[in-house]
């Protein structure tokens, strides 16, 4: 490998929100047994899978837009440090300020300064991963700045002093009379006599958050889309809250992931009719916010974008493992994806849950500082196929398990596996002394770990009295049934 | 037509039944199977567990054992997406040019055994017989990686005496995944218990699979369960007739 003077050999890797204190079976373990958890996952990922699916069936052009749109994000990702450098350009022209970030520290520190700046000890927020994966906010509020979270389902997860378990439904953990419970506790001014009926609840968030859109000065936002040419960004979203903080205050702060940018406004054309209907199921999002910068007399008039790369130039060297960095946020992978469905986000113990968590997280952090995920699927594929990207993310689970340090005992087995496997003479009689696995107990009950997890809820096959290949070699020899 | 059987590690060692239906099923539409001996295993769980510099000697075996075939039939569609999707990527990767495209060559003239039938031998009705309440389970590598369609069922709705029952949540995951079933074995117990919630909701006697190994983490599950649904292998359906169930 060639390093280049005055560089560093590898780039920096990324820190905040990404990696739990268990390991992802541990962490499954916990939520496995929580019936309600996953009586809530169920209903909520199988309605929006029921709309989503809908929705796609109506384009007859779906799989070509897809292709699109997994051709641009490759042509993005080839020539990333152009294109942002481009965007610098334009967003600096139209009277905004941009602001690099190698890592979540860095970005918390220049969005800390920013507000304080401004002298306001409040700041509104949009939904955004971004924020959620630095800890913005944690950050802001350890220099005493009260961060107030707009997105209703945010607002849920911040007001319960929980964490996020979905990308696009951060409380789909939660259902209505736990939001009631937690807004009676935590929501500033709330009626003690709140129900549990949805449109009362709402009501409650609009009537806190109105007061708060009202008096802040100061909104923090994430991005979905950057156009390079322009200097464009766009924020798509479904509640009115973003375009409220990304329209109302004096200064909106931006942070955004570097590979979210596009290359040209057109491009806009294909992921705005990709991403609302493998997100939400919905043909359009209902609002979608787009600006350029500064306009005197409407809007922000003062603009910051950060670009955060906290981990992604290193996810960029990595050829193979890069085109997680297509990944548009829709969370459709979650959707499908039968493993999240039965242990919920946090056992993933990052901001990004689900599939595309497995292959994002441990390569933003390093994939030993986070080896569980990789193995936390089946590779049953079904996030591939409802990727609107095509991100091939079974294949990229199979090439990060490449790449994890492996345990000892199973690195021997697996060798011993190998070496057999490639002689097949011992090969055969291996397959013969099989049989010894009868000693274990009755269908293999008694087995020792690790493979006493096979045991615990499913029996071992009968060890056939002979193997296909003594058949055939009896049945060639002509002694054998036929 | 000559072809060669790939029997997979898992059906020679554990479900050899499997792979003898294979062999009788083909003989008796009038083809010739040959069961090359140096055969062993494809690495597919090498390669999906992150082993694949170990797998590469099973790789270049797979590709040098039946290079001399013209058809080469595997009765899984899990071992088959693997040689297909995976051989020329690890042998490009840990192997090198030339051997990637020998995998890549003698990968197009691997068949899972319905493809085979249908696309290959254009049968339909192979003329089993076989009286029982059946579910099908379509497994994630025939349906996502091999992409072999419906071609399980159109095989299985010429059977005759078999009644055909829709399994509900067909396409969902059984839980299996490979070692996936040992690391991560309580989620894996969830995602079985449901599917198998599913098979029983049919009121089948059999639920069949185009793969031993979903097969085998289904099966142990219904057993354990004492549910009294047997788990069988397409292959063992198609090659039942009236004289030989």
């Amino acid at each position: 490998m060639t390093t280049f003077l005055g560089m560093p050999a590898t780039a920096p890797r990324g820190v905040g929100h990404l990696r739990g204190d268990q390991t992802f079976p541990q962490a499954a373990h916990d939520a496995l047994g929580n019936s309600q958890l996953r009586r809530n996952l169920r209903h909520a990922t199988t309605t929006i899978r029921g709309k989503s699916g809908k929705v796609i069936a109506e384009l007859p052009d779906w799989q070509s837009l897809r292709d699109a749109g997994s051709a641009i994000k490759a042509d993005v990702m080839a020539r990333l440090p152009f294109l942002l450098e481009q965007l610098e350009e334009k967003v600096t022209a139209a009277g905004g300020v941009v602001h690099w970030a190698a890592d979540a520290n860095e970005a918390n520190a220049i969005v800390t300064r920013l507000v304080q700046e401004t002298g306001s000890s409040r700041v509104i927020k949009v939904k955004s991963m971004a924020t959620q994966e630095i800890g913005l906010n944690e950050a802001l509020e350890e220099a005493g700045i009260t961060p107030v979270e707009t997105d209703l389902a945010e607002l849920i997860v911040q007001l319960g002093d929980d964490k996020p378990s979905h990308i696009l439904v951060p409380a789909i953990h939660r259902n209505r009379s736990e939001i009631r419970e937690i807004f009676l506790r935590a929501m500033p001014g709330v009626d003690p006599a709140l129900t549990d009926d949805p449109p009362v609840l709402a009501a409650a968030a609009r009537r806190y958050l109105r007061e708060t859109f009202l008096s802040t000065k100061v909104a923090v936002s994430g991005a979905n889309f950057a156009i390079a040419e322009t200097g464009t960004l766009a924020v798509v979203e479904s509640e009115g809250n973003g375009r409220m903080c990304l329209t109302l205050p004096d200064t909106l702060i931006t942070v955004m992931g570097i590979e979210k940018v596009l290359p040209a406004w057109q491009d806009l054309e294909v992921f705005l009719q990709l991403l609302p209907r493998a997100s939400t199921g919905e043909r359009m999002n209902p609002y979608t916010t787009m600006w350029t910068g500064v306009t005197p007399g409407d809007g922000p008039q003062n603009f910051h974008l950060i670009l955060l790369d906290n981990g992604r130039s290193a996810v960029l060297a990595d050829t193979v493992g890069r085109e997680a960095l297509h990944c548009i946020r829709c969370s459709a992978c979650l959707n499908v994806c039968p493993v999240y469905e039965r242990t919920g986000g946090h056992a993933y113990g990052s901001v990004y849950p689900g599939p595309i968590g497995a292959v994002l997280s441990p390569q933003l952090t390093g994939v030993a500082d986070n080896a569980s995920l990789p193995y936390a699927s089946s590779l049953c594929g079904a996030c591939f196929d409802a990727c609107p990207v095509k991100i091939d993310i079974p294949s990229l689970l199979v090439h990060l398990r490449n790449q994890v340090p492996h345990p000892a005992g199973e690195r021997a087995a697996m060798a011993a596996a190998a070496y057999t496997m490639a002689r097949p003479r011992l090969y055969a009689n291996a397959q013969r002394a099989a049989k010894l696995a009868r000693i274990v107990g009755r269908r293999g009950r008694g087995l020792p770990p690790p493979l006493s997890g096979w045991t615990a809820g499913r029996d071992l096959p009968e060890i056939p009295k002979q193997t296909f290949r003594d058949w055939w070699a009896a049945r060639d020899s002509g002694v054998g049934e036929r | 037509m000559r072809i060669a059987l790939f029997a997979t590690c898992l059906a020679d060692t554990l479900f050899p039944e499997a792979a003898k239906a294979t062999v009788l099923l083909l003989e008796r539409l009038g083809h010739e199977v040959v069961f090359p001996s140096q055969q062993t295993c494809c690495g597919q769980m090498h390669i999906n567990t992150g082993y694949q510099a170990a797998a590469l000697p099973l790789v270049k075996r797979y590709a040098s054992v039946f290079d001399p075939y013209d058809v080469i039939v595997a009765p899984s569609g899990s071992c088959v997406g693997s040689i297909r999707h995976q051989h020329a990527m690890v042998a490009a990767s840990y192997g090198d040019a030339g051997l990637a495209s020998r995998a890549a060559d003698v990968a197009s003239r691997t068949y899972e055994l319905s493809e085979l039938l249908i696309d290959v031998l254009k049968v339909e009705d192979v003329g089993a017989y076989y009286p029982h309440r059946v579910t099908y389970h379509p497994t994630c590598h025939s349906l996502r990686m091999t992409r072999v369609g419906d071609k399980p069922l159109r095989l299985l709705r010429q059977v005759r005496g078999l009644d055909l029952v829709e399994l509900p949540a067909a396409e969902q995951c059984c839980g299996f995944g490979g070692t996936f079933a040992i690391k991560n074995a309580e989620t894996s117990t969830a995602m079985l218990a449901d599917k198998m919630t599913n098979i029983v909701s049919t009121g089948a006697d059999v639920c069949t699979a185009g793969d031993a190994s979903c097969l085998m983490h289904i099966g142990g599950g219904l057993s354990r369960l004492r549910t009294g649904v047997r788990t069988v292998h397409l292959a063992e359906i198609l090659a039942a007739t009236e004289f030989i169930s």
